[in-house]
């Protein structure tokens, strides 16, 4: 039964393209076929961050429209064969969408792929309450700030009041992912702690992604941070979240960043 | 060595802070969720009915609420203009 899972947070900035891309490929390299689907129109980013952005020709919109078909809109990934990427419009307004035609969308995507993954753009407005309003499940994406985690609440309320599944009485499944994490800092008390942030909203915990610079690097060079340097340290809490995902018990550990000796007396990092 | 530790962590342990200031704002945001606008609602409906009497500046009905751990609050503050007595005087 094919999955749609809505990637959101209410905040901008916080990682959610990030950890579309980087559980999107995680997923596909244990073998499900994926998709992932940018529905920040206007401010398309899954594309670069994906490393396909001179590959888009149709997209979210034209689809929704009828110009053109769903198979030419999607983008097959270079490196994964069963990963593939529905990019949004730059171009069109957002009120382009709508919610019967991104219904009908997904519906459609559901007789092809394992998983569906919504990226959702920040605010409560149109965009990020249809990437939300067919989810199954979703990741609230939320770092150790007072913002966020505001503005992570605010999103949990939505997902139990507007999506198609809180209206039929159902649930959706919610899960939140603590990003840009950094231990020693919690540890000193200067950040909000895991179990602050889990007793705060009260959802079950995903994973924590460790604050690190391999997030910029492989964003740099367009490449899912789970595949541009897969013993990262958020390379390696990724997987480990898309495992839990699946239905894998894995223990929750902050993994740390491996530093060679020469790294270390260089002072630089492994690229 | 602990207690400078522990001094530097008391220097700067501002989650603690950050935790209950999340805490008292999001029961307060939890509690006013799927009763959009009521204080919209009520000063609405006390407009309508106090200028079926007096001609009111509809920007000067405040309608306030404060939530206290026992008790909640209203507050309703209606600046009426001088001399409404001739008006209604005048319309009777």
């Amino acid at each position: 039964m094919a999955k749609v899972l809505v990637v959101t947070s209410g905040k901008g900035g916080v990682g959610k393209t990030t950890s579309t891309a980087a559980l999107g490929a995680a997923l596909a390299q244990m073998g499900e076929k994926v998709v992932v689907v940018d529905f920040d129109v206007g401010l398309r980013n899954l594309d670069l961050v994906m490393g396909a952005e001179r590959r888009v020709v149709f997209d979210l919109i034209n689809v929704v429209q009828g110009v053109a078909k769903l198979s030419q809109a999607l983008i097959r990934d270079k490196r994964l064969e069963n990963l593939w990427l529905l990019p949004a419009s730059q171009t069109r307004d957002k009120d382009a969408l709508t919610e019967e035609g991104v219904g009908n969308i997904i519906a459609e995507l559901r007789t092809r792929f394992d998983w569906i993954l919504c990226d959702s753009p920040a605010g409560i407005e149109r965009g990020a309450t249809l990437a939300m309003r067919y989810a199954d499940e979703a990741v609230v994406v939320t770092n150790p700030e007072v913002s966020s985690v505001r503005d992570s609440d605010r999103i949990i309320g939505m997902l139990d009041s507007k999506t198609v599944r809180a209206e039929k009485g159902e649930r959706v499944e919610k899960h939140v992912l603590i990003t840009r994490y950094d231990s020693g800092r919690a540890a000193r008390g200067e950040m909000l702690s895991i179990d602050d942030i889990l007793e705060i909203l009260a959802t079950p915990l995903l994973g924590i992604i460790p604050e690190s610079q391999d997030v910029l690097l492989a964003s740099n060079v367009g490449s899912p941070v789970t595949l541009n340097n897969a013993a990262s340290a958020p390379a390696r809490a990724y997987v480990d979240a898309t495992r839990r995902l699946m239905g894998e018990t894995v223990p929750m550990v902050v993994p740390v960043e491996r530093k060679g000796l020469m790294d270390r007396l260089l002072g630089r990092r492994a690229a | 060595m602990m207690n400078l530790l522990r001094r530097f962590a008391g220097r700067d342990a501002s989650a603690p802070v950050a935790r209950e200031r999340l805490q008292i704002l999001l029961a307060h945001e939890r509690g006013l969720r799927g009763q959009p606008d009521l204080l919209g609602v009520l000063r609405a409906e006390i407009l309508a009915a106090v200028s079926r009497h007096i001609t009111l500046d509809p920007d000067k009905v405040i309608v306030r609420m404060d939530r206290g751990q026992h008790v909640s609050t209203l507050e309703v503050d209606i600046e009426v203009p001088n001399g409404f007595e001739r008006t209604l005087a005048a319309a009777s």
